[in-house]
């Protein structure tokens, strides 16, 4: 069973209309990260409205979990999906953050007793427990899409998905929203899609799917995906600056045993070269 | 900063009506503060009812000492009470002046310009402008001492036996809740749009007040449009994080009466009957 199944699945607004997605099928399993990667109107952010029940197929299945994507069951498959989406403000919903978090286990009446729990718990985790009466103009971007981390993480889901989470926020704030879901993904063993169209947020995921013009373009591991530097250029994606590097000292004559995926490892390339040979 | 408006600028401009309950809060955490909200909100309630059944010296005295009381406890500087009165310390004085010269009761005291005032004026006039200002003293009391979001839930909690007449008391408090929360968020864009608008050579402070009005169109439209589209961001996120109304809800918030809640109301009760007791009934 995988915690997120694609059959065939195609995608438009209207009938009429063109299709924003053709024929899309995947899988992802628990406990796996998979990053989500296009330019503008590839339809990536459209996958992540009918994981969630917000949009339904126009054609084709969705499973969550085992049960069938429909009207009947959605409230269920929105316990198990959550989301996080980009704009930081427009997702805050409490007038504190004790309240914001409490949002989601309000809506699913989980017992007053038990929510206070729950939400301390979840604000450890995402590291701001200490920001509990903090109303959200007083706090950074960062640390609202932390908040509503914590709000998705009350509830308990099987999977989270960051749909451009971290595409309004500072280097800072990116890194820092990154290393939480990373974290609590693998504490607690959890399904993570991340959606964007920043080839640097890819390099940690499992497994990186690349949307273009509504088609997956390729399903492929991060260190596989960036030797494709001219084919990804073509479809509107920026390589990363390690990768540019790597591939400019190729044509210098510089070969690195492995494509090197983040500056450590670039690093760890460049200064064992000279002993390898 | 040639033209633009900050923030708090706005932010004023918004108090200065006094149109928002925002912003009124002092926070002392006296007793009163630490009421519940809907004790208050009934306490003021019927003592804006029965107000007018007194008559008298004392019936008048005893609701005068219970809403002084009420303030002293409150632990509010006078100067933020006197703030919130400043807006009708006009219609109190004038109030006052109007029953001074209308009223035609009792022995006639003095001639001024040529007006005869009368004694039974001067305490009809008295005692029109007592009630007034007791009035506005205790309710101001209310959004001095109680959070806006405390007084949403407790406005929330009265309404709820009108759910059965299909009254949507949970929507409307949670309407309430997020105009709250979104308040500092369209404040601080309004700044950044003002700021956009000044730097392409808008002007919003200097020149005729029409040409002023003229320039707040500029400022205005974006702001539409930003909150319409949060809006409807906001829509999808509540959605998705298993919003489908107030069935089956339950509340983090919850009010609960306490002792001090219910000492508060004995007192209230008690000075209400004193009142309608030694009140004239002839």
């Amino acid at each position: 069973m995988y915690a997120i199944e694609f059959k065939n699945v195609s995608f438009r607004y209207e009938e009429e209309q063109p299709y924003v997605l053709r024929n899309v099928s995947f899988q992802v399993e628990a406990g796996e990260w998979l990053a989500i990667i296009g330019h503008n109107g590839s339809g990536k952010s459209t996958i992540a409205k009918l994981m969630n029940g917000l949009l339904f197929p126009t054609e084709g299945e969705i499973i969550i979990n085992g049960i069938p994507l429909n009207e009947e069951n959605i409230w269920e498959i929105r316990r198990q999906v959550g989301m996080v989406f980009q704009n930081p403000d427009n997702q805050f919903v409490g007038t504190t953050v004790r309240d914001d978090v409490a949002f989601g286990l309000e809506n699913r009446g989980v017992p007053r007793a038990e929510m206070m729990d729950r939400i301390t718990s979840s604000l450890e985790q995402v590291r701001m427990q200490d920001y509990l009466l903090h109303e959200p103009y007083r706090l950074s971007g960062g640390q609202k899409q932390r908040v509503a981390i914590a709000g998705v993480l009350a509830i308990s889901p099987s999977v989270i998905i960051l749909d451009e989470a971290t595409a309004m926020l500072d280097p800072l704030g990116r890194k820092e929203i990154l290393d939480t879901v990373h974290h609590v993904q693998a504490a607690q063993q959890l399904g993570l899609i991340t959606i964007t169209h920043d080839l640097n947020e890819v390099m940690q995921a499992h497994r990186v799917l690349v949307m273009n013009d509504g088609e997956i373009w390729t399903t492929t591991v991060p260190r596989e995906l960036v030797k494709r530097q001219t084919e990804l250029q073509q479809i509107g994606l920026d390589v990363p600056f390690v990768t540019q590097l790597a591939h400019a000292l190729e044509r210098q004559g510089i070969t690195l045993d492995e494509q090197p995926i983040d500056h450590e490892e670039l690093l760890d390339a460049l200064w064992t070269l000279h002993s390898n040979k | 900063m040639t033209g633009s408006l900050s923030s708090w600028q706005i932010w004023q401009v918004i108090n200065m009506n006094n149109l928002l309950i925002v912003g009124q809060y002092v926070p002392t955490n006296s007793i009163v503060h630490r009421m519940d909200p809907r004790i208050k909100m009934l306490i003021i309630f019927f003592y804006v009812i029965f107000i007018f059944f007194a008559n008298n010296i004392v019936s008048y005295a005893l609701f005068t000492v219970f809403a002084v009381g009420g303030t002293l406890l409150t632990k509010v500087p006078w100067r933020f009470i006197a703030k919130g009165l400043t807006p009708v310390w006009f219609l109190i004085v004038f109030t006052f002046i109007l029953h001074l010269f209308v009223t035609k009761e009792g022995t006639v005291l003095v001639n001024v310009f040529g007006l005869p005032i009368y004694s039974g004026a001067l305490e009809q006039g008295a005692v029109i402008s007592l009630r007034f200002f007791l009035l506005i003293l205790l309710t101001s009391l209310l959004t001095l001492t109680t959070t806006p979001i405390e007084i949403t839930d407790g406005v929330e909690s009265l309404l709820g036996p009108l759910r059965r007449f299909k009254f949507p008391v949970h929507e409307l408090a949670l309407m309430m809740s997020i105009s709250l929360r979104f308040i500092p968020t369209l404040l601080q864009e309004t700044e950044k749009i003002s700021n956009a608008q000044a730097s392409r050579g808008v002007d919003f402070r200097t020149g005729p007040f029409r040409e002023r009005v003229r320039a707040v169109i500029p400022l205005l439209v974006p702001l539409f449009v930003s909150a319409f589209k949060r809006a409807e961001e906001l829509a999808m996120a509540m959605e998705a994080r298993g919003y489908r109304g107030g069935e089956g809800r339950t509340k983090l918030r919850e009010l609960q009466v306490m002792k001090r809640d219910v000492a508060a109301l004995v007192i209230f009760i008690i000075v209400v009957a004193a009142a309608l007791i030694t009140r004239d009934y002839s």
